[in-house]
């Protein structure tokens, strides 16, 4: 068989990387215009909000797809992501939030402890993670944008490790 | 009233508004009289300024209480006393009308040795002075002596005229004035620009930042006041502050084109020598008379005899600490102390040390060290917290003022209404992380001003590419350009700005009011309109279930609205509306044409509509009898209901339809907990688990629709305000979200009930009656711009943030403050100074669209020291109080409160190891955050973050509300009660306000060891006032002013204060009405006895003592030296 499950997994992978990549890009240039006061943030967390859900579930999908095909390695590269989505989706919640206690003479102030963690999902009835009253934070903005550039480059450079697999697969397997 | 003062219409009148150019009207411009144009001056608000002339002393530490410890008191060991009146309950000298002859007062005798060194007219005060002094056989004695003694030491040369000024009524010290003039050295100068009227003031009394002349000439003689925007850098208070001015290390700013002189600091006007000696000389003596100083807690520090200080001391305190009052101790301390009692003017001190003054010989090892340490500025004196136990000034702490050249400050924004934690910025954010405290502004943006220009100009002068509004910190290269202060563009002047509509001169655009005035407000033109003006529009949406009616708020409600109708402000397109709802939701058709209001039920809660669209928002003067009708026949309307439920959530659906197509401001008063349809809540507290749980639950609210509703609400311009009034849990920290999102405000009264409550009612009415009075702005946006390198972190307050720095309003109100953590992104390495500038926009009531812009000035530095000499610790609890708020609700509570401990270690430790050269042992503070550990502790204290008490989930979210929308002033006395003994008021040192006399007694520390049984304490917690009775209250006070023969008859609810006929009653009525007049909310008077319900609250608000669950106020310092030091 020239064309294993692994190998379609690589390529199904792939392509929907490609998609993602095309999430990760959105979000950045979605922060990116809320920092520049070009888009009212009501608008554009009804924008985000919706694709918080589909962007992890994908990332889920492929996660089973390498499970159920034994990629071990690939599996393992992914899991610290699908562990930071459930993270950030649900544990954070319910997590008893870190005492931020910072000793004093530590180069922290302890004031900027006080400042919001705003990292859990805020109260919503609808799915998502990006509340307009508090996203306008500096923190939040700050982290928002960095998340979204790590996740661009882990994307990236999955992508193209998706790809090696893919070609890899599909060659070794005409030799077996 | 007390909301009668604040309605002030500003800039309303069309007399007041700068024409701009010279095509203007000219009816207009006649009414400019030079430099006082258009201001006028009223004089109820002044709040806490006013405050400041207290009896004693000047400045936030009065010179009075230590006056005695000089020389004098070994002559005459009596005459201090007569400053305080103190222990018993005798009237003291009645206080002299200002206008009155030049002869001193009582006051000034007791007063400092420097003063006195006047010729023989002063020697010769009028007998009358004194009465009080229980030593002295002959009560009119004392005086006299007081003022030989004081000619009796001639080396104290000329030059403490200023530093030791007498400050009681201090409009009469003509003598004094004149005779200081001649000594006084050169540099002083300044003092003589004062204009006529003030000079004897601006002479005698100590420059304190909190009582500027002005403040209390602007009571006395409106007239003539004082320089516009800035009561609170008066002349008299400069010399003080250019001293002050050029830190040691810091450039000197250099900004304006003319630098004023900062340099020649007054420092000869401040010769410490005479107390230093009296300190120590006097010490002794001194001791024996502190009996009656026991009640000045600043005279603690100075003159603490030993012996007689039975008050001065914790009741429970380690030996240690009790005997910090040795004499040797505090002659030593002295040249600190005098310090204290001077903020302002002691800095040049170290410069100047006389060498007559207390050699470092007499000093022991210490104290030496500490006197090399005040040779920084005064804010930077190091306190030992352990050992000065009166730190709390006997007036309310006045701001500290940013040291900018004198041009620049003097027209600086007010810091009622805009200030900042940190007066001196630093220069990069390591910096600011080094010093460990947290950089903000505080504002309180539409406040009720009494002097605001008002400028009408076609085009408003802004810069081109940060949109700044120009402002009296820019520069101006030549007549034609002008800089930016805050992205440093540089940018024409228009034609039209050369013009002065003031001077109605041309070319002299620096002298146009918008350079002249840190606050002004222009009427916009149309380009700031996104639609045409809206008009005030007011939907008044009740609850009507039985609940609600049972409670008896409704004719309350409809009695004030109908009392009122005619000062709602608006004009002849105001709207109004109502709605009720129980389980149903009811409209009201208003229609013109209609003999009487009609009643429209909608029971399809699920799916909301409106029945008639466009006949139950009517026009307020066309459909007034109908409105009066409906409002008359609402009470009884639902008289019999039997209905439950509270379908709160489609009520406010049904109310934003309503609102949507115009905006406008939607009141809502809930009694229950909604539980119908969309919205409904669940009662998420267990009652039982108040005073246990290690962890506040439920903090944050259960459900996002009123977040949701309150982000449409503020699309459309709609605000909420929620009036919740309820017994049981209502749940709002969910509610409370519809009001924080849509720029509303939340008022609460807790257990509110028609007959079993009259004082809730009593506020409830005052408070809706400045509510539907007060000045309201509508579809405003608030930006905060800062000069580049700055950037804003995080909001607190009531508001939608649109963007990084634009907030959305939908109404703006005159009671509401704002919060604004700052970040530094870049360096700020070759500025001398920053600037933020604070820009609303909105529509008032009359539909014009105005912009008010307030612009704040502050130097930047580049070493430790000077960020902690201009640290604001008020403000800095403000904000702190803010950010722990956002913590408690995304975290948890013990972790703010974690936080706000070490916020305050981290201070602390960040100034012994970086700024204290010498350690000693102790907890070191600079003066100027000696108050910080005691704040803090009053924050963990505060019903909002306590813990161990049992408190109701709702009041504890009600006080995290007001803590973030409160402004800073008021956030204080909600964070610091204020303590007063007032059953022996005098007329000693009090204002003069509208023929009132307004006596001022001192602050006291929250401490029961500052009660006596046989007094009568007021204390001022912002929104309550408790009158304590003490059991053996003298008889005096019980008939005279609560009309009770004895304590037994004071009865059990009583919250007014009966109106006699006699001085002491007045007095009180007097000073309690002062106190709320001050404010925009109605304070409501609890009078207590020892055994009254009541007493738990009052207790718990005295935040120096230990309570069962919190550390006691020096238990506290001990925890914070104990983690300082690990």
């Amino acid at each position: 068989m020239a064309f294993t499950f692994a190998a379609f997994c690589y390529m199904l992978a792939l392509l929907l990387t490609a998609a993602l990549i095309f999430f990760a890009i959105w979000h950045i240039i979605a922060f990116d215009e809320l920092k520049t006061d070009y888009k009212n943030p009501i608008d554009q967390c009804n924008t985000l909000n919706p694709l918080v859900l589909p962007e992890y579930l994908i990332h889920f999908f492929f996660c089973v797809m390498f499970f159920c095909a034994a990629e071990w390695l690939t599996l393992c590269l992914n899991l610290p992501l699908l562990a930071y989505h459930v993270w950030r989706y649900v544990i954070s919640n319910f997590l008893h939030p870190i005492n931020y206690e910072t000793p004093a003479g530590s180069l922290e102030p302890a004031f900027l402890a006080l400042g919001c963690r705003y990292m859990s999902r805020p109260v919503m009835s609808c799915p998502g993670l990006y509340d307009p009253t508090t996203i306008m934070n500096a923190d939040i903005l700050a982290y928002c944008q960095k998340e979204g550039w790590c996740k661009l480059a882990f994307y990236l450079l999955s992508f193209f490790y998706y790809l090696y697999g893919y070609v890899f697969h599909f060659r070794i397997c005409p030799s077996c | 009233m007390s909301t009668a003062g604040f309605n002030s219409q500003n800039g309303t009148g069309t007399g007041q508004t700068y024409a701009n150019g010279p095509s203007q009207n000219p009816v207009a411009l006649q009414q400019l009289p030079g430099v006082s144009y258009s201001m006028t001056h009223q004089p109820i608000y002044n709040p806490m300024q006013a405050k400041a002339p207290s009896p004693p002393g000047p400045g936030p530490y009065p010179s009075a209480p230590y006056q005695p410890v000089p020389p004098v008191s070994s002559y005459q060991p009596g005459p201090p006393l007569t400053s305080y009146p103190s222990s018993l309950g005798q009237p003291l000298l009645p206080r002299p009308p200002l206008s009155g002859p030049p002869s001193h007062t009582p006051p000034q005798s007791a007063s400092p040795s420097p003063g006195p060194r006047m010729p023989p007219a002063q020697a010769t005060p009028p007998p009358p002075a004194v009465s009080s002094s229980s030593y002295y056989p002959n009560p009119q004695q004392p005086m006299a002596p007081a003022w030989q003694y004081n000619t009796a030491p001639p080396p104290m040369g000329p030059p403490t005229s200023i530093s030791a000024p007498p400050r009681g009524p201090v409009a009469n010290h003509v003598n004094p004035a004149a005779s200081l003039a001649e000594p006084r050295p050169p540099s002083s100068a300044p003092y003589s620009t004062a204009p006529p009227p003030r000079v004897s003031q601006s002479v005698t009394q100590p420059p304190g930042p909190g009582m500027p002349p002005t403040s209390m000439l602007g009571y006395s003689q409106p007239g003539t006041a004082p320089p516009p925007m800035n009561p609170m850098v008066p002349n008299a208070y400069q010399p003080g502050r250019a001293a002050y001015g050029p830190p040691p290390t810091g450039p000197p700013p250099i900004m304006k084109p003319a630098p004023p002189p900062t340099g020649p600091p007054v420092a000869s006007a401040t010769p410490p020598p005479p107390k230093g000696d009296g300190a120590v000389a006097g010490n002794g003596p001194q001791a024996s008379n502190s009996y009656n100083h026991v009640d000045n807690k600043m005279a603690g520090l100075a003159q603490p005899g030993p012996p007689g200080r039975h008050l001065g001391h914790y009741p429970s305190l380690p030996p240690g600490y009790q005997n910090t009052s040795a004499p040797h101790g505090t002659s030593s301390m002295h040249p600190a102390m005098q310090a204290a009692t001077q903020p302002y003017t002691q800095a040049p001190q170290p410069y100047q040390q006389p060498p007559g003054g207390p050699g470092p010989a007499q000093l022991s090892p210490s104290l030496a060290a500490m006197s090399l340490q005040s040779s920084t500025p005064e804010a930077l004196r190091v306190v030992n917290l352990l050992q000065e136990r009166n730190l709390l000034p006997p007036t309310p702490v006045p701001a500290p003022t940013p040291c900018l050249p004198q041009d620049l400050q003097k027209i600086n924004c007010n810091p009622e209404v805009f200030r900042c934690t940190l007066t001196s910025i630093p220069q990069t954010q390591s910096l600011l992380n080094k010093a460990k405290m947290p950089l903000g502004l505080l504002l309180h943006p539409f406040k009720d001003l009494s002097q605001l220009p008002v400028v009408t100009s076609s085009t408003i002068v802004r810069c081109r590419s940060c949109r700044t509004y120009i402002n009296p910190f820019v520069s101006f290269l030549d007549q034609r350009r002008w800089k930016c202060n805050l992205c440093y563009r540089v940018n024409d002047v228009p034609e039209e700005f050369m013009y002065n509509p003031v001077s109605r001169s041309y070319g002299e655009p620096h002298k146009r009011p918008e350079v002249q005035n840190a606050t002004i407000e222009f009427i916009a033109p149309s380009e700031y309109m996104l639609r045409p003006p809206q008009p005030a529009v007011y939907l008044f949406v009740l609850d009507v279930s039985h609940n609600a009616v049972e409670t008896g708020y409704l004719n309350v409600f409809c009695q004030s609205l109908l009392d009122n109708i005619n000062a709602l402000p608006g004009d002849s397109r105001t709207k109004v509306g109502f709605i009720t709802f129980d389980s149903t939701i009811h409209f009201y058709n208003l229609q013109e044409g209609l003999s009487q209001p009609q009643m429209l039920i909608v029971s399809d809660i699920e799916d909301i509509f409106l029945p008639t669209p466009d006949s139950l928002l009517v026009n307020l003067n066309e459909c007034k009898e109908l409105v009066q009708d409906l409002l008359k026949s609402l009470p009884t309307l639902f008289g019999k209901t039997m209905e439950t439920q509270s379908a709160l959530g489609s009520a406010l659906q049904a109310a934003f339809k309503l609102l949507s197509p115009t905006g406008g401001r939607m009141s809502v008063f809930q009694t229950q907990l909604p539980n119908l349809g969309v919205g409904a809540l669940q009662s998420r507290e267990d009652p039982n688990q108040r005073a246990s749980a290690k962890d506040i639950q439920h903090l944050s609210p259960a459900t996002d629709f009123y977040k949701k509703l309150a982000l449409d609400c503020s699309g459309q311009q709609v605000a909420v305000d929620l009036f919740l009034l309820s017994a049981q849990y209502c749940d709002l920290a969910s509610l409370g979200c519809i009001s924080r999102y849509s720029a509303g405000s939340v008022y609460y009264y807790p257990s509110y009930h028609h007959q079993h409550s009259p004082a809730q009612v009593e506020r409830f009415q005052k408070d809706l009656k400045r509510y539907l009075t007060r000045k309201i702005g509508f579809e405003a946006v608030m930006r905060i711009r800062c000069t580049k390198g700055l950037s804003i972190h995080t909001f607190h307050g009531n508001f939608f943030v649109r963007s990084t720095d634009l907030l959305s309003l939908p109404n703006v109100n005159p009671d509401a403050g704002f919060a604004v953590q700052m970040s530094i992104e870049d360096n700020l390495d070759d500025m001398q100074v920053v600037s933020f500038q604070a820009a609303l926009l909105y529509t008032s009531s009359k539909g014009e669209r105005r912009i008010r812009v307030h612009t704040l000035c502050l130097p930047v530095v580049n070493s430790l020291s000077d960020i902690f000499s201009g640290a604001d610790v008020q403000a800095m609890t403000g904000l702190l109080a803010c950010m722990a708020v956002d913590r408690s609700v995304t975290a948890s509570l013990s972790d703010a409160r974690d936080a706000m401990t070490n916020a305050a270690i981290d201070s602390l430790t960040s100034y012994r190891q970086s700024v204290l050269t010498v350690q000693q042992p102790g907890l070191l503070a600079p003066a100027c955050l000696r108050l910080f550990p005691l704040y803090i502790l009053a924050l963990l204290k505060q019903k909002a973050f306590r813990t161990g008490t049992s408190t109701r989930l709702d009041e504890r979210v009600f006080a995290m509300c007001q803590l973030k929308y409160q402004p800073l002033l008021y956030a204080m006395l909600m964070i610091h009660p204020a303590l007063y003994r007032i059953d022996d008021l005098t007329d000693e040192g009090a204002l003069n306000i509208n023929e009132r006399t307004i006596p001022q007694p001192r602050v006291l520390q929250l401490s029961v060891e500052k009660l006596s049984r046989e007094g009568a304490f007021l204390m001022d917690t912002g929104t309550v006032m408790y009158l304590w009775i003490g059991r053996n209250c003298h008889p005096n006070f019980l008939t005279q002013v609560l009309g009770v023969p004895n304590y037994a008859a004071v009865p059990e609810n009583l919250h007014l204060l009966p109106e006699l006929d006699t001085a002491e009653s007045q007095r009180t009525r007097a000073f309690i009405g002062w106190l709320r007049d001050q404010r925009p909310f109605y304070p409501s008077l609890h009078v207590i006895r020892d055994e009254s319900q009541l007493k738990a609250n009052f207790m718990q608000n005295m935040i120096e003592d230990r309570t069962a669950s919190a550390l006691s106020y020096y238990e506290f310092l001990l925890h914070l030296q104990q983690q300082i030091s690990k």
